[in-house]
């Protein structure tokens, strides 16, 4: 049994939104809804579901990007080889925790800054974070182009993003996440943008610097085929619950949750002899159930690791 | 057999640029019968959009058709002016484009954008009478009625999708040509927009042209497709034969390199390098220099590439074929 890296038990994201001008009543959106799950040192966890299920609130509650309401976020100290709280984390700590944890963004022709060079953007968090001589920095970007595969390295330095292609890019993205060496990076829809052709070359990229530097990926997608090539285990999320996770293999060949059959009864099969099974979901019926199903009894265990919300769905389908 | 709707014989399109001609459309020939669906897959750049636009000749100012034909219905359509264009445009061939549905104008009612193109080509009819057609293509697309009085931002992407589709079909096109129509869209939505546009596709016994880079959205869609690589079709045939029984280096990577959530799981190869330069004039294969077993005689550009026949209907570019 591997540690845990992270474990996130019952969290909750709540956004306030107003009733209307002039109203006094607020409302409550529930974004991330009581979701817990834990990620093992150099395992992957794969979020899936719809836009706007919550996944992307989830990652950035993670990073402390975005403040969480309720629940609690624990993280492995290295020094300590315990698993700390992050909630009070200030000052050098904070930073330091900061380093451990990246993202990578789903955009790669919005999240670079299209006035810097390429050294410029990847040398930014070492400078943030004042690591090694200015020359070690200088070092680094030029060891980390060549991990990523933007070679020869000075071919690229001095480059604009606009020079570069979405998947080069992308691998600029990358290379700027991995410079700090973090042990957790949330990836947010790192393929989504790209061409079929590159896409598998930056999974495959991932996956390599996965194996060798002990990363563990939040990867966040909302196609369960890339999810799969990706991840050891699934969560599926639901309007800000998760209501199934499981091992990937597991969880595809054994969904339980109507949800789940759905999304991956959507999932185009690359074989025109292959006939895709039909599910009709009732998405506002589905919903009230959860929404009724106030009392959080949380999910039950169907053995291997596989877990599903209590909520009663039974006839669904 | 059934009937043929679109022939496009040996177009060659090329954009005029300061640095040289690109020559994006080269040589493509293909035949779409009456209610047929036709595939055409490749990767970004490849051609697949400027083949699309030079049906409905709706291109850029500076490209130029060099040579080639495209009859519908028998009908040539190379050459033909702007004003006769119009009347092809919408009333026989018409598309929906990648993002189309960001397209809509943010100002104007749905319904009152859709009227707007049926009064284009129907100027006799009554406003009711134009009410009523999109009460129609509402009910074939899967919208409510109501949607007609609602302005674009209160609809959700899958929505303003469906409503694209339902503007598309508004002068009852021969052709609809379907560009990344689901791209922007999330899965479950994608598969709804797929499912809407088969059925529709169906009902009205529309011939769809179908433009793609996933080959998975390609092997549900059609039942002929083309895979095009670097301007020109480098296979051509039924999809279920293409997808059996692959002959070029390129479509057996590109199904190679696609994820799946049935059968085993399998270790996906990646495609590298990026496609050739279209300014230049390319010698020989355009594949050889990402072909994972290119010959002397493919890298040295000495053969031509051309299509020869591989099996009933299958054509594939004859260097691949003759490697193995």
């Amino acid at each position: 049994m591997k540690q845990n890296l992270v474990e996130v038990k019952n969290l909750e994201k709540y956004f306030e939104t107003s009733g209307g001008l002039l109203s006094r009543k607020k409302n409550v959106v529930k974004a991330v809804d009581d979701i817990s799950f834990n990620i093992p040192v150099g395992e992957s966890l794969g979020l899936v579901g719809q836009s706007g299920c919550g996944k992307t609130t989830t990652a950035r509650a993670l990073c402390l990007l975005d403040p969480k309401t309720n629940g609690d976020i624990k993280f492995l100290n290295r020094e300590t080889n315990l698993l700390e709280s992050i909630d009070n984390l200030d000052g050098e700590e904070l930073k330091k925790f900061r380093r451990n944890i990246q993202m990578i963004f789903q955009d790669p022709y919005e999240s670079l800054n299209p006035r810097w060079t390429i050294k410029d953007i990847i040398l930014e968090p070492l400078n943030i974070h004042n690591i090694g001589s200015l020359s070690d920095r200088d070092d680094a970007v030029v060891e980390i182009l060549k991990t990523v595969g933007l070679t020869p390295p000075e071919n690229y330095l001095p480059r604009y993003p606009h020079e570069l292609s979405g998947g080069q890019r992308q691998r600029v993205s990358i290379a700027r996440t991995l410079i700090m060496k973090p042990k957790f990076v949330v990836c947010d829809e790192p393929t989504s943008m790209l061409d079929v052709s590159i896409r598998i070359s930056i999974m495959d990229l991932m996956l390599n610097l996965a194996k060798d530097l002990e990363v563990s990926y939040l990867y966040i997608t909302h196609d369960l085929a890339v999810a799969r090539y990706m991840c050891n285990t699934i969560a599926v999320m639901f309007n800000g619950k998760i209501v199934e996770i499981a091992e990937t293999e597991e969880l595809l060949s054994n969904p339980i949750h109507p949800y789940t059959k759905r999304l991956i009864s959507s999932i185009p099969i690359p074989d025109p002899s292959y006939e895709r099974k039909v599910y009709d979901l009732n998405y506002d019926e589905l919903d009230s159930i959860i929404a009724k199903d106030t009392e959080k009894k949380g999910m039950v265990d169907i053995g291997n690791q596989h877990y599903v919300a209590t909520h009663d769905v039974k006839g669904l389908l | 057999m059934k009937k043929e709707v679109l022939k496009v014989d040996n177009l060659n399109m090329h954009y005029e640029t300061l640095s040289g001609n690109v020559s994006a459309v080269k040589n493509v020939s293909f035949t779409i019968h009456e209610g047929e669906s036709f595939g055409l897959v490749g990767e970004s750049g490849c051609g697949k959009t400027s083949v699309a636009m030079s049906l409905l000749q709706l291109q850029a100012d500076n490209a130029k058709i060099s040579s080639g034909s495209i009859k519908l219905e028998g009908r040539e359509l190379v050459g033909l002016s702007e004003s006769e264009l119009r009347k092809v445009r919408w009333d026989s061939i018409s598309i929906v484009f990648q993002g189309a549905m960001n397209a809509w104008n943010p100002v104007i009612k749905i319904g009152e954008q859709i009227r707007e193109a049926i009064r284009e080509h129907y100027p006799s009819n009554t406003k009711q009478q134009n009410i009523e057609k999109i009460k129609e293509l509402f009910e074939i697309v899967g919208l409510k009625e109501e949607i007609m009085d609602r302005y674009p931002h209160e609809l959700s992407g899958g929505m303003k999708q469906r409503a694209v589709i339902a503007l598309a079909l508004s002068c009852n096109p021969k052709v609809v040509i379907a560009d990344e129509p689901t791209t922007a869209l999330d899965v479950v939505i994608q598969d709804q927009i797929l499912k809407e546009i088969k059925k529709v596709q169906e009902l009205l016994g529309l011939s769809l042209i179908y433009i793609s880079h996933d080959i998975a959205v390609i092997a549900e869609m059609t039942s002929q497709m083309a895979v095009m690589y670097a301007g020109s079709i480098v296979e051509i045939g039924p999809t279920k034969e293409i997808f059996s029984n692959p002959k070029h280096a390129y479509t057996r990577l590109l199904l190679e390199s696609t994820p799946s959530v049935v059968g085993e799981k399998k270790k996906l190869r990646s495609l590298d390098g990026e496609p050739p330069s279209l300014i230049d004039d390319i010698k020989g294969c355009s594949f050889s220099p990402r072909c994972p077993n290119p010959t002397e005689e493919c890298k040295n550009g000495t053969k031509d590439m051309r299509l020869i026949k591989v099996g009933e209907g299958h054509y594939a570019d004859s260097c691949c074929v003759e490697c193995g």
